[in-house]
């Protein structure tokens, strides 16, 4: 029998050495850069800033953050509270012109920031901002952009490497950016532990001037229309999540899976295809493409678990697997594994925990 | 009206196998679709054309087979296709794959008239990264309006377009200028059937192939592998656990009352936790 071949590397420059040229050898540091919108920080720039500190500390350079947002209270809020997630220093810009996302505005903010002070490694959150900002700062820095990454680590010669799930989901692959700075990557909410917060009032501040006046921006924004339904944006942070995958094989079969939740307390989600055949609304769909979470218990019901679903519940802190097919992937990571036929389980999961979590046994427990 | 619509020929993602032993993608005989996301961006490129004249051009850069998606958009009543097709594009990361299309676009432009809307998909199902938009919009200097789930209105006299974009929360109202570089959210609208009529001229149209040359390329060095600063240096399968799943034999009991004490077994304190949640319903 043949020896199993190796996946061949990819043609081309894939070991090249690093000819780094004398002009991006200057650029140092680590920054993150905070997403903030109608004053609140998105919760993925601290989770960023936890990966940060550690590339930081490694490569033995500082953590910056980057705020852009009005002038006032929201703004300098921000960096403060970058300090007690481990920002050495924040740089700032402040401008009413900043109010709302505008990607002129803020694309000048950061390129010129990075222009400026040249760092080696930039970090920003995978949401509709994050992508729609770094797109667009890399292409006029000319610079690489890695999406959505699930790992970010500093390898022996201090470059960046950031894996990611690679074409057609099924594989991971570990990307460098080998002869242009900054390094960038982007990584979706819930992906990175939240690091813990510590009380830290003081860091370096380092104001800079947007250079651009409302009359220098021509698109305007003339609504925003918050979203109604805040509960299906909760999936990310939710403590127990049940989802369902192809092996429920309808539709109604789904309704178990959210006749689970409710009586769990809990979100419910599913896997891609359930989405593409249009059961479920997009907004649900965890995995690489959808939601990233981090719950407590996570119950996945007829999920074969591809590479993209996998990254998407990693961070669970116990994943339940029930699935008819003893080989499926998902049982590779799953921590309790049930080999049997979701539909049948399901209702009667439901009622056992129905009668477990009941006051009346609540009380006998307490007692 | 001038409308450029970028789409991509992907694999059908949930026709991808993986080899079971050298854990590579088996890309043999899987079927290709245009990037689904793509035909939002298609569709509302029509609308608009059909609503206000004009013309929509459909531009993809992939290799010859991707011609089978181009004719696909001239059934569903595209005007014109144009494939950028050339070795020198192999191995392209986004940033050279925005360099290669803004070089089409712009020959386009000068060839056909300079198009008022550039449209693409928020992403695309294989690569998923939402980078290659932005990156052509920015090598046009064109404005960047990304997530768009409505064209609202449109004045081409005065050079003005209205759109509703996705954002973090909510939805942004926003009054932006042609020309302008649209990514489509999915599910926006509902895209249109191919005509017979469609269909007989598409199978029977020119499409347009441009090598690099004569796309207009003017740096090759910013093409393909050669012209991508990210660079994949290992590709791998991710690995097991190292302790494996604990499975559930329920051995005379109920399966869901086993798998229960399983769980409060492993995580003791889950129980108390879910108490509290369900109280809540």
């Amino acid at each position: 029998m043949s020896q199993p071949a190796k996946p061949a590397p990819p043609a081309g420059r894939a070991n090249a050495k690093k000819e780094l040229s004398e002009h991006f050898k200057q650029y140092k540091h680590v920054w993150v850069f905070v997403e903030q919108e109608r004053g609140h920080v998105h919760p993925v720039s601290w989770e960023l800033m936890g990966s940060g500190r550690r590339l930081a500390d490694k490569l033995g350079v500082e953590l910056a953050a980057v705020v852009i947002g009005p002038a006032g209270e929201a703004t300098s809020a921000a960096a403060a509270e970058s300090f007690c997630y481990g920002a050495d220093l924040a740089y700032i810009v402040a401008d009413d012109v900043l109010t709302d996302y505008r990607n002129e505005s803020y694309t000048k903010a950061l390129t010129d920031l990075v222009n400026t002070y040249k760092p080696e490694i930039l970090l920003l959150g995978a949401t509709t901002l994050g992508r729609d900002l770094a797109g667009a700062v890399a292409t006029t820095l000319l610079t690489g952009l890695t999406a959505d990454c699930t790992e970010l680590e500093v390898d022996a010669d201090n470059s960046l490497a950031a894996t990611r799930p690679t074409f057609g989901g099924s594989l991971l692959c570990t990307i460098y950016t080998l002869n242009f700075r900054p390094q960038m990557a982007t990584v979706r909410p819930r992906v990175m532990e939240m690091p813990e917060r510590v009380e830290k009032p003081v860091g370096r501040i380092i104001e800079f001037p947007l250079g651009m006046v409302e009359d220098d921006i021509v698109t305007k924004i003339l609504a925003f229309v918050p979203d109604r339904d805040k509960a299906t944006s909760n999936l990310a942070y939710a403590d127990i999540v049940v989802a369902g995958g192809m092996g429920l094989n309808s539709l109604e079969n789904f309704q178990l899976v959210r006749q689970l939740a409710g009586v769990l307390g809990a979100e419910y989600g599913c896997s891609r295809p359930l989405v593409q055949k249009g059961w479920v609304s997009a907004d649900r769909q965890i995995g690489q493409t959808g939601k990233t979470i981090r719950p407590k218990l996570y119950i996945a019901a007829g999920i074969s678990g591809a590479i993209q679903h996998r990254v998407g519940v990693d961070g669970a802190d116990l994943i339940v697997a029930i699935n008819t097919d003893k080989n499926a992937p998902i049982f590779d990571f799953a921590h309790l594994a049930i080999v049997t036929d979701a539909i049948r389980l399901l209702p009667a999961l439901t009622e056992a925990f129905r009668k477990r979590l009941s006051p009346h046994t609540r009380d006998r427990i307490a007692s | 009206m001038h409308i450029v619509v970028c789409i991509k020929q992907v694999p059908d993602s949930a026709q991808i196998r993986v080899h079971p032993v050298t854990n590579t993608i088996m890309r043999q005989g899987v079927p290709t679709i245009i990037n689904p996301y793509d035909l939002f961006a298609l569709e509302e490129a029509l609308r608009l054309r059909d609503k206000f004249g004009g013309e929509v051009t459909v531009l993809t850069m992939g290799p010859p087979s991707a011609e089978d998606s181009l004719r696909k958009a001239l059934t569903f009543g595209a005007n014109r296709a144009v494939l950028l097709t050339d070795r020198f594009f192999a191995g392209a990361d986004t940033l050279a794959t925005s360099y290669a299309l803004a070089s089409a676009i712009r020959k386009i432009g000068a060839t056909y008239g300079e198009p008022d809307i550039v449209f693409t998909g928020k992403q695309t199902i294989d690569g998923d990264t939402a980078q290659v938009g932005p990156g052509i919009c920015k090598r046009l200097d064109f404005l960047q309006l990304t997530y768009v789930s409505k064209v609202a209105s449109l004045d081409l006299a005065g050079r003005s377009i209205e759109v509703e974009r996705r954002s973090e929360g909510g939805v942004q109202v926003l009054r932006s200028r042609l020309p302008c570089l649209i990514t489509m959210l999915e599910g926006t609208n509902e895209v249109r059937r191919g005509t017979m009529l469609n269909a007989l001229n598409a199978a029977r149209a020119e499409v347009v192939k441009w090598s690099a040359q004569d796309a207009g390329v003017e740096d090759i060095s910013k093409c393909g592998l050669r012209g991508s600063p990210t660079v994949v240096k290992r590709v791998f399968a991710p690995t097991a656990r190292s302790e494996k799943a604990v499975v559930v034999e329920p051995a005379g009991r109920p399966p869901a009352d086993a798998l229960i004490d399983e769980i409060f077994k492993l995580r003791p304190k889950l129980e108390a936790d879910m108490f509290e949640l369900a109280r809540g319903f």
